[in-house]
Protein backbone atom coordinates (compact mmCIF):
# COMPACT_ATOMS: atom_id res chain seq x y z
CA UNK A 1 0.00 0.00 0.00
CA UNK A 2 1.84 3.03 -1.16
CA UNK A 3 -1.18 5.17 -1.94
CA UNK A 4 -1.49 6.63 1.53
CA UNK A 5 0.08 9.97 0.70
CA UNK A 6 -1.65 12.85 2.44
CA UNK A 7 -4.09 14.30 -0.12
CA UNK A 8 -2.83 17.82 0.48
CA UNK A 9 0.46 16.85 -1.12
CA UNK A 10 -1.33 16.09 -4.34
CA UNK A 11 -2.41 19.68 -4.81
CA UNK A 12 -2.25 20.45 -8.53
CA UNK A 13 0.30 23.19 -7.98
CA UNK A 14 3.00 20.49 -7.72
CA UNK A 15 5.06 21.04 -10.85
CA UNK A 16 4.50 24.77 -10.89
CA UNK A 17 5.27 25.29 -7.23
CA UNK A 18 7.88 27.98 -6.73
CA UNK A 19 11.32 26.76 -5.70
CA UNK A 20 12.16 26.96 -2.00
CA UNK A 21 13.08 30.44 -0.96
CA UNK A 22 11.07 32.01 -3.75
CA UNK A 23 9.44 35.38 -3.30
CA UNK A 24 7.26 35.34 -0.18
CA UNK A 25 4.64 37.41 -1.94
CA UNK A 26 2.90 34.27 -3.24
CA UNK A 27 3.33 31.66 -0.54
CA UNK A 28 2.62 28.11 -1.64
CA UNK A 29 0.20 26.12 0.47
CA UNK A 30 2.24 24.48 3.19
CA UNK A 31 1.57 20.71 3.33
CA UNK A 32 -0.05 19.63 6.61
CA UNK A 33 2.51 16.88 7.16
CA UNK A 34 5.36 19.35 6.81
CA UNK A 35 3.62 21.79 9.16
CA UNK A 36 3.25 19.03 11.76
CA UNK A 37 6.82 17.77 11.43
CA UNK A 38 8.28 21.27 11.64
CA UNK A 39 6.44 22.07 14.87
CA UNK A 40 7.19 18.58 16.20
CA UNK A 41 10.91 19.23 15.73
CA UNK A 42 10.65 22.63 17.45
CA UNK A 43 8.74 20.95 20.28
CA UNK A 44 11.40 18.28 20.63
CA UNK A 45 14.45 20.54 20.54
CA UNK A 46 13.54 23.82 22.27
CA UNK A 47 14.44 24.19 25.91
CA UNK A 48 14.42 26.75 28.65
CA UNK A 49 12.15 29.49 27.43
CA UNK A 50 14.21 30.07 24.31
CA UNK A 51 11.44 28.86 22.04
CA UNK A 52 11.07 32.18 20.21
CA UNK A 53 14.58 31.85 18.79
CA UNK A 54 13.82 28.30 17.61
CA UNK A 55 10.53 29.40 16.02
CA UNK A 56 12.14 32.29 14.19
CA UNK A 57 14.95 30.10 12.97
CA UNK A 58 12.61 27.42 11.63
CA UNK A 59 9.69 29.49 10.31
CA UNK A 60 11.43 32.59 8.99
CA UNK A 61 14.98 31.55 8.15
CA UNK A 62 14.71 27.88 7.15
CA UNK A 63 11.19 27.46 5.76
CA UNK A 64 10.46 31.02 4.73
CA UNK A 65 6.79 30.53 5.64
CA UNK A 66 6.62 33.96 7.24
CA UNK A 67 8.57 37.11 6.67
CA UNK A 68 10.17 38.92 9.59
CA UNK A 69 7.27 41.36 9.89
CA UNK A 70 4.54 38.73 10.00
CA UNK A 71 6.55 36.73 12.51
CA UNK A 72 6.87 39.75 14.80
CA UNK A 73 3.18 40.56 14.54
CA UNK A 74 2.32 36.98 15.58
CA UNK A 75 4.82 37.25 18.44
CA UNK A 76 3.31 40.56 19.53
CA UNK A 77 -0.10 38.90 19.91
CA UNK A 78 1.36 35.85 21.68
CA UNK A 79 3.10 38.04 24.22
CA UNK A 80 0.29 40.49 24.91
CA UNK A 81 -2.31 37.78 25.50
CA UNK A 82 -2.55 34.97 28.03
CA UNK A 83 -0.84 31.66 27.40
CA UNK A 84 2.64 30.46 26.56
CA UNK A 85 4.48 32.02 23.64
CA UNK A 86 5.27 28.61 22.22
CA UNK A 87 1.71 27.31 21.99
CA UNK A 88 0.15 30.65 21.09
CA UNK A 89 2.67 31.08 18.26
CA UNK A 90 1.95 27.56 17.00
CA UNK A 91 -1.79 28.30 16.96
CA UNK A 92 -1.46 31.69 15.25
CA UNK A 93 1.11 30.58 12.67
CA UNK A 94 -0.78 27.35 11.98
CA UNK A 95 -3.95 29.36 11.41
CA UNK A 96 -2.24 31.83 9.08
CA UNK A 97 -0.71 29.02 7.03
CA UNK A 98 -3.52 26.45 6.91
CA UNK A 99 -6.53 27.77 8.83
CA UNK A 100 -8.14 26.15 11.88
CA UNK A 101 -6.89 22.63 11.12
CA UNK A 102 -3.41 24.05 10.66
CA UNK A 103 -3.47 25.61 14.11
CA UNK A 104 -4.57 22.31 15.70
CA UNK A 105 -1.84 20.43 13.82
CA UNK A 106 0.86 22.94 14.79
CA UNK A 107 -0.29 22.96 18.42
CA UNK A 108 -0.24 19.15 18.65
CA UNK A 109 3.18 19.09 16.99
CA UNK A 110 4.83 21.53 19.37
CA UNK A 111 3.37 19.94 22.52
CA UNK A 112 3.53 16.23 21.68
CA UNK A 113 7.22 15.46 22.38
CA UNK A 114 7.30 17.29 25.71
CA UNK A 115 3.88 15.99 26.76
CA UNK A 116 4.89 12.38 26.10
CA UNK A 117 8.19 12.74 27.91
CA UNK A 118 6.78 14.62 30.91
CA UNK A 119 4.11 11.93 31.33
CA UNK A 120 6.71 9.14 31.23
CA UNK A 121 8.77 10.99 33.85
CA UNK A 122 5.64 11.85 35.86
CA UNK A 123 4.48 8.23 36.04
CA UNK A 124 8.00 7.10 37.00
CA UNK A 125 8.12 9.83 39.62
CA UNK A 126 4.76 8.82 41.08
CA UNK A 127 6.04 5.27 41.65
CA UNK A 128 9.45 6.39 42.96
CA UNK A 129 8.43 9.40 45.02
CA UNK A 130 10.16 8.04 48.14
CA UNK A 131 13.40 7.09 46.39
CA UNK A 132 16.21 9.21 47.94
CA UNK A 133 18.20 9.29 44.67
CA UNK A 134 15.23 10.57 42.70
CA UNK A 135 14.53 13.18 45.35
CA UNK A 136 18.15 14.34 45.44
CA UNK A 137 18.29 14.70 41.66
CA UNK A 138 15.00 16.64 41.59
CA UNK A 139 16.17 18.96 44.39
CA UNK A 140 19.19 19.71 42.18
CA UNK A 141 16.96 20.30 39.15
CA UNK A 142 14.68 22.59 41.19
CA UNK A 143 17.64 24.67 42.35
CA UNK A 144 18.96 24.81 38.78
CA UNK A 145 15.53 25.96 37.56
CA UNK A 146 15.72 28.90 39.97
CA UNK A 147 19.06 29.91 38.46
CA UNK A 148 17.72 29.55 34.94
CA UNK A 149 14.50 31.47 35.63
CA UNK A 150 16.54 34.29 37.18
CA UNK A 151 18.76 34.47 34.10
CA UNK A 152 15.76 34.40 31.73
CA UNK A 153 13.97 37.11 33.76
CA UNK A 154 17.02 39.38 33.50
CA UNK A 155 17.40 38.62 29.81
CA UNK A 156 13.77 39.37 28.96
CA UNK A 157 13.67 42.39 31.27
CA UNK A 158 17.01 43.93 30.32
CA UNK A 159 15.28 47.04 28.91
CA UNK A 160 12.81 47.33 31.80
CA UNK A 161 15.42 47.04 34.55
CA UNK A 162 17.01 50.22 33.22
CA UNK A 163 13.92 52.46 33.61
CA UNK A 164 12.80 53.59 37.06
CA UNK A 165 9.10 53.55 36.22
CA UNK A 166 9.37 49.96 34.98
CA UNK A 167 11.41 48.94 38.03
CA UNK A 168 8.62 50.43 40.18
CA UNK A 169 5.98 48.37 38.33
CA UNK A 170 8.13 45.23 38.74
CA UNK A 171 8.58 45.84 42.48
CA UNK A 172 4.87 46.53 43.03
CA UNK A 173 3.98 43.31 41.17
CA UNK A 174 6.45 41.19 43.16
CA UNK A 175 5.33 42.72 46.47
CA UNK A 176 1.65 42.14 45.74
CA UNK A 177 2.14 38.52 44.68
CA UNK A 178 4.98 37.20 46.86
CA UNK A 179 4.58 39.24 50.03
CA UNK A 180 0.94 40.33 50.21
CA UNK A 181 -0.34 37.17 48.45
CA UNK A 182 -2.79 39.09 46.32
CA UNK A 183 -4.47 36.83 43.77
CA UNK A 184 -3.05 37.10 40.25
CA UNK A 185 -6.40 38.11 38.78
CA UNK A 186 -6.49 41.26 40.97
CA UNK A 187 -2.88 42.08 40.16
CA UNK A 188 -3.65 41.87 36.44
CA UNK A 189 -6.83 43.95 36.81
CA UNK A 190 -5.16 46.70 38.86
CA UNK A 191 -1.49 46.91 37.82
CA UNK A 192 -2.29 46.14 34.15
CA UNK A 193 -4.54 49.14 33.39
CA UNK A 194 -2.33 51.48 35.45
CA UNK A 195 0.78 50.35 33.54
CA UNK A 196 -0.94 50.75 30.17
CA UNK A 197 -2.22 54.18 31.27
CA UNK A 198 1.31 55.23 32.23
CA UNK A 199 2.28 54.38 28.65
CA UNK A 200 -0.85 55.91 27.09
CA UNK A 201 -0.33 57.11 23.52
CA UNK A 202 0.22 60.75 24.48
CA UNK A 203 3.09 59.68 26.74
CA UNK A 204 4.85 57.56 24.12
CA UNK A 205 7.88 58.85 22.35
CA UNK A 206 7.24 58.98 18.64
CA UNK A 207 8.12 55.65 17.03
CA UNK A 208 11.62 55.44 15.72
CA UNK A 209 10.92 56.03 12.05
CA UNK A 210 13.90 57.31 10.15
CA UNK A 211 13.51 61.06 9.93
CA UNK A 212 12.22 62.03 6.51
CA UNK A 213 13.53 65.36 5.49
CA UNK A 214 10.84 66.25 3.03
CA UNK A 215 11.25 69.97 2.86
CA UNK A 216 9.30 71.99 0.40
CA UNK A 217 11.07 71.91 -2.91
CA UNK B 1 -12.15 9.25 39.41
CA UNK B 2 -15.24 11.21 40.20
CA UNK B 3 -16.80 13.83 38.02
CA UNK B 4 -16.53 16.60 40.59
CA UNK B 5 -12.77 16.23 40.84
CA UNK B 6 -12.30 16.11 37.06
CA UNK B 7 -14.37 19.26 36.62
CA UNK B 8 -12.26 20.97 39.27
CA UNK B 9 -9.05 20.04 37.42
CA UNK B 10 -10.46 21.40 34.17
CA UNK B 11 -11.70 24.56 35.91
CA UNK B 12 -8.47 25.28 37.79
CA UNK B 13 -6.25 24.92 34.72
CA UNK B 14 -8.63 26.86 32.49
CA UNK B 15 -8.55 29.72 34.99
CA UNK B 16 -4.73 29.58 35.07
CA UNK B 17 -4.74 29.53 31.28
CA UNK B 18 -6.55 32.84 30.89
CA UNK B 19 -4.49 34.39 33.71
CA UNK B 20 -1.16 33.37 32.16
CA UNK B 21 -0.32 36.81 30.76
CA UNK B 22 3.41 36.69 30.19
CA UNK B 23 3.71 32.92 30.01
CA UNK B 24 4.38 30.05 32.37
CA UNK B 25 6.62 31.61 34.99
CA UNK B 26 4.12 34.43 35.48
CA UNK B 27 1.40 32.05 36.58
CA UNK B 28 3.57 29.87 38.84
CA UNK B 29 2.72 31.47 42.21
CA UNK B 30 -1.00 31.21 41.43
CA UNK B 31 -0.58 27.60 40.24
CA UNK B 32 1.18 26.72 43.47
CA UNK B 33 -1.42 28.52 45.59
CA UNK B 34 -4.30 26.67 43.91
CA UNK B 35 -2.67 23.25 43.62
CA UNK B 36 -0.95 23.11 47.03
CA UNK B 37 -2.82 25.47 49.37
CA UNK B 38 -6.38 25.54 48.05
CA UNK B 39 -6.94 22.03 46.70
CA UNK B 40 -4.19 20.05 48.50
CA UNK B 41 -3.49 18.01 45.38
CA UNK B 42 0.27 18.09 46.06
CA UNK B 43 2.62 18.91 48.90
CA UNK B 44 5.13 21.75 48.62
CA UNK B 45 7.93 19.29 47.87
CA UNK B 46 5.93 17.36 45.27
CA UNK B 47 5.16 20.65 43.53
CA UNK B 48 8.86 21.51 43.44
CA UNK B 49 9.72 18.04 42.11
CA UNK B 50 7.07 18.13 39.38
CA UNK B 51 8.11 21.62 38.40
CA UNK B 52 11.63 20.20 38.06
CA UNK B 53 10.36 17.41 35.79
CA UNK B 54 8.82 20.06 33.56
CA UNK B 55 12.17 21.78 33.24
CA UNK B 56 14.01 18.79 31.82
CA UNK B 57 11.57 18.06 29.01
CA UNK B 58 11.60 20.00 25.74
CA UNK B 59 8.85 22.21 24.40
CA UNK B 60 6.46 24.55 26.21
CA UNK B 61 7.61 24.72 29.83
CA UNK B 62 4.25 24.27 31.55
CA UNK B 63 3.54 20.76 30.25
CA UNK B 64 4.14 19.72 33.86
CA UNK B 65 0.49 20.62 34.51
CA UNK B 66 -0.25 17.19 33.01
CA UNK B 67 1.63 15.49 35.84
CA UNK B 68 -0.41 17.49 38.35
CA UNK B 69 -3.60 16.34 36.62
CA UNK B 70 -2.28 12.78 36.68
CA UNK B 71 -1.80 12.97 40.45
CA UNK B 72 -5.42 14.04 40.90
CA UNK B 73 -7.20 11.60 38.61
CA UNK B 74 -4.84 9.55 36.48
CA UNK B 75 -4.37 9.79 32.72
CA UNK B 76 -7.77 11.41 32.21
CA UNK B 77 -6.79 14.09 34.71
CA UNK B 78 -3.56 14.64 32.77
CA UNK B 79 -5.54 15.13 29.56
CA UNK B 80 -7.94 17.57 31.24
CA UNK B 81 -5.05 19.60 32.69
CA UNK B 82 -3.42 19.74 29.22
CA UNK B 83 -6.62 20.88 27.50
CA UNK B 84 -7.54 23.22 30.34
CA UNK B 85 -4.18 24.92 30.44
CA UNK B 86 -3.56 25.33 26.71
CA UNK B 87 -6.91 25.57 24.93
CA UNK B 88 -8.57 28.68 26.49
CA UNK B 89 -5.49 30.88 26.02
CA UNK B 90 -4.99 29.36 22.57
CA UNK B 91 -8.54 30.27 21.55
CA UNK B 92 -8.04 33.85 22.74
CA UNK B 93 -4.82 34.19 20.73
CA UNK B 94 -6.43 32.58 17.71
CA UNK B 95 -9.36 35.00 17.80
CA UNK B 96 -7.13 37.99 18.47
CA UNK B 97 -4.82 37.13 15.61
CA UNK B 98 -7.77 37.24 13.23
CA UNK B 99 -8.87 40.71 14.35
CA UNK B 100 -5.49 42.13 15.41
CA UNK B 101 -4.67 43.59 12.03
CA UNK B 102 -7.75 45.80 12.23
CA UNK B 103 -5.96 47.69 14.98
CA UNK B 104 -2.84 48.14 12.87
CA UNK B 105 -2.81 51.91 13.22
CA UNK B 106 -3.99 52.15 16.83
CA UNK B 107 -1.44 53.87 19.06
CA UNK B 108 -2.87 51.87 21.99
CA UNK B 109 -1.25 48.75 20.57
CA UNK B 110 2.12 50.14 21.52
CA UNK B 111 0.81 51.40 24.86
CA UNK B 112 -0.36 47.86 25.61
CA UNK B 113 3.03 46.39 24.76
CA UNK B 114 5.09 48.99 26.61
CA UNK B 115 2.83 48.90 29.67
CA UNK B 116 2.54 45.13 29.90
CA UNK B 117 6.28 44.51 29.48
CA UNK B 118 7.28 45.53 33.05
CA UNK B 119 4.22 43.75 34.47
CA UNK B 120 5.29 40.55 32.70
CA UNK B 121 8.86 40.91 34.00
CA UNK B 122 7.45 41.47 37.50
CA UNK B 123 5.30 38.33 37.17
CA UNK B 124 8.32 36.32 36.03
CA UNK B 125 10.33 37.59 39.00
CA UNK B 126 7.42 36.65 41.29
CA UNK B 127 7.36 33.16 39.76
CA UNK B 128 11.09 32.77 40.33
CA UNK B 129 10.79 33.86 43.97
CA UNK B 130 7.87 31.50 44.50
CA UNK B 131 9.84 28.48 43.22
CA UNK B 132 12.97 29.60 45.10
CA UNK B 133 11.08 29.50 48.40
CA UNK B 134 10.74 25.72 48.17
CA UNK B 135 13.70 24.89 45.94
CA UNK B 136 16.43 26.82 47.75
CA UNK B 137 17.26 25.09 51.01
CA UNK B 138 20.87 24.87 52.12
CA UNK B 139 24.28 25.70 50.67
CA UNK B 140 24.27 23.11 47.87
CA UNK B 141 21.05 24.41 46.33
CA UNK B 142 22.30 28.01 46.56
CA UNK B 143 25.53 26.99 44.81
CA UNK B 144 23.65 25.12 42.06
CA UNK B 145 21.30 28.06 41.45
CA UNK B 146 24.16 30.58 41.22
CA UNK B 147 26.21 28.33 38.94
CA UNK B 148 23.26 27.77 36.57
CA UNK B 149 22.42 31.48 36.60
CA UNK B 150 25.98 32.36 35.57
CA UNK B 151 26.05 29.56 32.99
CA UNK B 152 22.79 30.53 31.29
CA UNK B 153 23.63 34.22 31.43
CA UNK B 154 27.17 34.13 30.14
CA UNK B 155 27.75 30.87 28.25
CA UNK B 156 25.53 31.48 25.25
CA UNK B 157 26.56 28.51 23.15
CA UNK B 158 25.29 25.86 25.56
CA UNK B 159 21.65 24.81 25.61
CA UNK B 160 20.17 25.87 29.00
CA UNK B 161 18.76 22.35 29.40
CA UNK B 162 22.31 21.06 29.86
CA UNK B 163 22.75 23.30 32.90
CA UNK B 164 19.43 22.21 34.36
CA UNK B 165 20.31 18.54 33.90
CA UNK B 166 23.73 19.29 35.37
CA UNK B 167 21.98 20.63 38.47
CA UNK B 168 20.15 17.30 38.71
CA UNK B 169 23.42 15.37 38.46
CA UNK B 170 25.07 17.54 41.13
CA UNK B 171 22.04 17.05 43.37
CA UNK B 172 22.11 13.31 42.79
CA UNK B 173 25.83 13.10 43.66
CA UNK B 174 25.88 15.38 46.68
CA UNK B 175 22.44 15.23 48.31
CA UNK B 176 21.49 11.56 48.22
Amino acid sequence: MNTSLPPVEAAPTGPDAPPPGAAPTAPAKVPMAELFITFLIIGATSFGGGVVAYLRNALVLQKGWLDEERFLSALEISQALPGLNATNMAIIVGDRLRGVVGSVVAFLGITLPGATLVMVLGVLYASNAKNPYVNAALIGVGAAAVGMLTAVTFQIGRKQFGKWIDVAIILVTVTLINYLHVSLIWVLLTVGPVAVFIYRPSQLEPPSVPPKQETVP
Amino acid sequence: MNLQENLTVLGVFSLLSVLAVGGGAAVLPETKALVVDTHHWLTDDQFRDIYGLGQVVPGPNMLMVMVIGYHVSGYFGALLAYLGFFVPAGLISWGASRIWDHFEGSPWRRSLQEGLAPLVVGLMAAGTISIARTAIDGATTVAIAIAVFLGVRFVKKVNPAIFVLGGGVVGFLTLS
